[in-house]
């Protein structure tokens, strides 16, 4: 062993933040306090190394970095101090767990000789957190702090990606040690298989070649993947029709003739209709969520499915799969597109079938398109529509829940990936502001827009304070309907108009809340207004909120009943 | 079909690992049975045997699941068909002078082994598989079972057979 004068010797604070420079991480989403106070001291010395976001609540920083994860592919990474910080994290972890997003959080711990002792600020962050981490640790000495933060980053950003959550105690970040990171990684029982086997993807190709109504149903994991290029060649190849989850929006471009737009609940007829009529289906990085099946025993009876996932166990979890392919999207695509570029489409003896089926699709897209009726109030989707338009489809959109999240899925037209950022598995109210901060730093180039309801905006809008400290432009486009307007919803179809709590009776100013925090409000209560507000809001280059005064009781179309069979859509 | 189901489960020896594997069953509302966990010659490993009950499409979802899980190293199903199965039960049942020479003999039957006595009791060891600690419990229920304790099953994959 080398002399210790000789060696790189280092406190525990100084490795995390010198691991996360490793990791090529320059921004922190956190919140102090005294179980992290050593990591923060040491913060200051790395001023110029890392941009360090202080968030004004412990969740807006775990959806911040979950949102600039979400948007630039990089592991977003968020420090926070123990009990109350770790707690105040657990919603924004779910979210990110649920959808498959790749984050790191450290949170800090009781000293080690006070775990167990009911101490201040203590909490059990490691079993809290456990069923909604990928992984998780409890760092107990100093030496393995820098190979637990290399195994964490890893394993958050491979395989089916996830939050990993590292537990510091106290003493850890002042016990001093050599610093040395590890150069590579060997985790013996976590080995995510990324090469789909070739008998399967062989079987896959000579499914397709004989399909006569066969069907694309892409999911999150084409993003995740950074498979849009593949997919879009795939498609093309065969004029294979596209449609996707909540999720996997932005994976194949929404203006391309042969996407047909969401499936599901709340998906388009021509979508919900093809997957119900379909003889063969590749399901692309897509989990068969409930949301998207519906009555899950008459989801696409007359198809056999592939299934192309990283993750087996999301393979045959809900659905029968006749041909199971393990792997990452990319590269079984990839694999597949080789496989296939030895046939033409004109061997294919189903072509005629084929341009039938692709012209029924069509027939039902102009049946029933997505519509709205416009009168002298104004419409949510309107809004939607002009905001497409008039930033011209480039945005980077993350949304609130509710009905703002489906008329944002309806009716804007996500042609790239990583521009549409939403909490689909959980469907969490208040991730979409701070997403939409995390989205904003990691692409400052872009407009970014959070689509928010009059009562998710609420749930974090203290982060407004956030985004005017760090001077975010982020966009604030509250549908506000003063209604908790998917619950009204469900009301009025199921529960016979009894508008239980479901009413904010009162909301605040929200432009006068946006002046209060220094930001920018603007309304429009006409249809006639919303042009100039939503222009004004993109030439002023602060965060603006607009609280666009919609009608109160539209109600999003189509929708399924939940439980019933996708085919029994109610429509406008 | 319900059926039970025996799991061997390799894993790191790490710590929480035994919270990960039975959180990830009673997340998904998976019964376990019984669990057995013990170090293997390994360092670091130690071996899980979980049985648990519910249908074949069930127990592979449990299977994947459990594969997901970091620390988990490999996972097996054992079948009674290629597989010993064993578990052991201590039994303090009541004796007097009319019954001590019974529980001696349902004792030797059972190949089991007489780990303590008192002026009224006997406390038996048996090992064996599940149908046989079941048929030794009926046979020493009319004697008046005082207490009993059951380790979970234990079980091993036969060496394979030569032709
Ligand atoms: C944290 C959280 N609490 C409750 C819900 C249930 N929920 C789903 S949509 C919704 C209404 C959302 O209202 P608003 O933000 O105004 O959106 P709108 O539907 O009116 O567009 C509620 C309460 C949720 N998804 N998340
Ligand atoms: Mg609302």
């Amino acid at each position: 062993m080398k002399p210790n004068n000789e060696r790189n010797m280092m406190t525990g604070s100084k490795i995390i933040i010198e691991s996360l420079i490793k990791e090529g991480v320059d921004t922190i989403f956190g919140y102090p306090g005294g179980a992290v106070m050593n990591i923060y001291d040491e913060l200051l010395n790395y001023a110029d190394k890392i941009n360090h976001v202080l968030v004004r609540h412990e969740q807006g920083a775990a959806h911040a970095a979950d949102g600039y994860a979400r948007a630039s592919g990089k592991v977003g990474v968020v420090l926070v101090t123990s009990g109350p910080g770790a707690t105040n994290t657990i919603t924004g972890i779910a979210t990110a767990y649920m959808d498959s997003i790749p984050i790191v959080i450290l949170t800090g711990q009781v000293p080690t000789n006070l775990i167990g002792n009911d101490a201040f600020q203590e909490a059990d962050t490691v079993g809290i957190t456990r069923p909604c981490t990928k992984h998780n640790y409890l760092v107990k000495d100093v030496k393995n702090l820098a190979r637990t933060i290399k195994e964490a980053f890893y394993i958050a950003s491979t395989g089916r990606p996830g939050p990993v959550l590292i537990d510091i105690p106290k003493d850890i970040t002042s016990s001093v040690c050599e610093f040395d990171y590890p150069e590579g990684i060997e985790l013996r029982s976590y080995n995510p298989t990324y090469f789909g086997h070739h008998v399967q993807i062989s079987k896959v190709v000579k499914e397709l070649l004989n399909a006569k109504r066969p069907l694309l149903y892409i999911g999150g994991g084409v993003i995740i993947s950074n498979a849009a290029a593949e997919l879009k060649e795939l498609a093309e190849l065969f004029d294979l029709p596209v449609t996707s989850t909540l999720m996997g929006l932005g994976g194949f471009p929404a203006e391309h003739s042969l996407f047909f737009g969401m499936l599901g609940m709340h998906g388009t007829y021509a979508a919900n209709m093809a997957i119900s009529n379909a003889d063969f289906i590749i399901a692309i990085g897509a989990r068969f969520d409930d949301r998207v099946t519906g009555k899950v025993e008459e989801f696409a009876r007359n198809a056999k499915f592939a299934h192309i996932d990283i993750d087996p166990s999301s393979i045959g979890k809900n659905v029968k799969i006749e041909i199971p392919v393990v792997g990452d999207v990319k590269a079984v695509l990839n694999s597949l597109l080789e496989m296939l570029s030895t046939k033409s489409k004109e061997i294919s003896s189903t072509q005629y079938d084929r341009l039938k089926w692709l012209e029924d699709i069509n027939i039902w897209k102009y049946e029933h398109p997505l519509s709205y009726e416009m009168n002298d109030v104004i419409k949510p989707q309107y809004v939607i529509e002009k905001i497409y338009e008039l930033t011209e489809g480039s945005a980077i959109i993350s949304t609130e829940v509710g009905q703002n999240q489906m008329w944002a899925a309806q009716f804007y037209k996500f042609n790239n990936p990583r521009t549409f950022l939403t909490s689909g598995g959980l469907g969490t109210m208040g991730y979409g502001f701070p997403a939409a901060i995390g989205a904003q730093i990691a692409c400052p180039e872009k407009t970014v827009f959070d689509i928010a309801g009059d009562g998710s905006i609420q749930m974090n809008i203290q982060e407004l304070a956030t985004a005017v400290q760090y001077n975010l432009p982020v966009k604030i486009a509250i549908i506000n309907n003063n209604f908790l307007g998917m619950i009204r919803q469900w009301q009025e179809l199921f529960y016979k108009k009894r508008y239980s709590f479901s009413e904010m009776n009162v909301n605040p100013d929200f432009v006068k809340l946006a002046e209060a925090y220094g930001a920018v409000g603007l309304r429009a209560t006409k249809p006639n207004e919303v042009e100039d507000v939503i222009k004004k809001a993109l030439s002023i280059k602060k965060p603006v909120i607009m609280d666009f005064v919609v009608a109160k009781e539209e109600s999003v179309y189509p929708m399924v009943a939940p439980g019933a069979p996708i085919t029994g859509m109610l429509l406008v | 079909m319900e059926k039970t189901h025996i799991l061997s489960i390799l894993v790191e020896n790490e710590a929480g690992v035994l919270a990960r594997v039975s959180g990830l069953f009673s997340a998904r509302g998976f019964n376990i049975d019984s669990i057995c966990v013990a170090k293997t010659l390994e360092k670091n490993e130690s071996k899980m045997i979980i049985t648990t009950s519910g249908d074949t499409q069930i127990l592979e979802q449990i299977t994947k699941q459990l594969n997901r899980l970091i620390n988990v190293i490999k996972v097996q199903e054992l079948t009674d068909e290629d597989s010993v199965v064993r578990q052991t039960v201590l039994i303090k049942v009541n004796a007097d002078e009319t019954t001590k020479s019974d529980i001696v003999r349902i004792k030797d039957i059972f190949s089991g082994r007489i780990i303590d006595v008192s002026r009224n009791s006997y406390t038996l060891e048996v090992t064996g598989s599940e149908r046989k600690i079941e048929s030794l419990i009926d046979i020493l229920r009319p004697l008046g079972i005082k207490d009993i304790v059951m380790t979970g099953i234990v079980a091993i994959q036969r060496a394979r057979k030569l032709n």
